[in-house]
């Protein structure tokens, strides 16, 4: 008799998950697992946003991010955040700063203008740990705040995995 | 020695708004990450950007971990006179890393 099994023993190593898929779905099982205190991650970053702001009102306008909304690869996500803005000597944008939800520290980076930027745009490139909401929050020379919040899927996070 | 990678003008008219892009090799180690050994490296990042134009601070940033490694920043400066454009990128472990950038305004 013809041992058929042996025909499809080959492919049975395709189907199988390697060693590093198992890491992975391990990983992301344990970054599901870690975004269980949501609210107390989101309760976090509005506190950090209140400090910020020092309690002024924080209003959802004249912000815009641009980041894609799905990320393949969480180490290194383009983002651009533009203010509205003429960024003239009695009117300009003094402060950009952009908070996370879910990574380790909600702090991403800050950036301090002058009206000699011209322009109140900023680009670089962040990493993200998980799908999480992303937010950017201006100041004003006027003392008004202003904020944007996007929501970005991640495929692979950063942190968590090794950077090849 | 990091090494950068910046990308502006090399002229422009008065009152142009030009867009400077900078690049630095470094890890940015964020500090929340376990090591081969299974310990948490210690952070390594880069903290601060800076960019003065000749004397005048004109652009600032503060960074955190969940910047990418080798740190991408752009950012636009209106030219007024022709000066320099002095980087600084300051970190962990006493990094420092300047570069100049000249730029001639017609």
């Amino acid at each position: 008799m013809k041992p058929t099994s042996y025909k499809h023993s080959p492919m049975k190593s395709e189907t199988h998950p390697t060693r590093r898929q198992l890491l992975k779905a391990g990983v992301a099982m344990g970054a599901w697992l870690c975004v269980g205190p949501a609210l107390a991650n989101s309760d976090e970053l509005q506190a950090l946003i209140r400090e910020f702001s020092g309690n002024a009102p924080v209003a959802p306008s004249q912000v815009l991010i641009d980041i894609a909304p799905i990320v393949d690869n969480g180490n290194t996500v383009p983002i651009t955040v533009t203010v509205e803005s003429p960024m003239t000597g009695s009117d300009y944008v003094t402060d950009i700063a952009i908070f996370n939800e879910r990574n380790p520290q909600r702090e991403v980076a800050q950036f301090q203008l002058t009206p000699r930027n011209g322009r109140a745009r900023v680009a670089t490139r962040i990493r993200l740990a998980t799908t999480q909401h992303l937010v950017a929050v201006a100041r004003m020379n006027d003392g008004t705040f202003w904020s944007h919040t996007v929501q970005v899927s991640v495929s692979i996070a950063a942190c968590l995995e090794e950077v090849v | 020695m990091a090494q950068t990678l910046i990308k502006a003008p090399a002229t422009a008219q008065r009152g142009e708004i030009i867009e400077v892009h900078t690049t630095i090799s470094h890890e940015m180690e964020t500090g929340f990450r376990p090591g081969d050994d299974g310990k948490i490296l210690p952070r390594n990042i880069i903290t601060s950007f800076s960019c003065h134009y000749n004397d005048e601070l004109v652009f600032e940033a503060t960074l955190f971990p969940a910047m990418a490694a080798n740190p991408y920043i752009a950012f636009h400066v209106l030219a007024t006179v022709s000066a320099t454009l002095h980087l600084t990128w300051q970190g962990d472990r006493g990094f420092r890393h300047t570069e100049d950038l000249p730029i001639q305004v017609l």
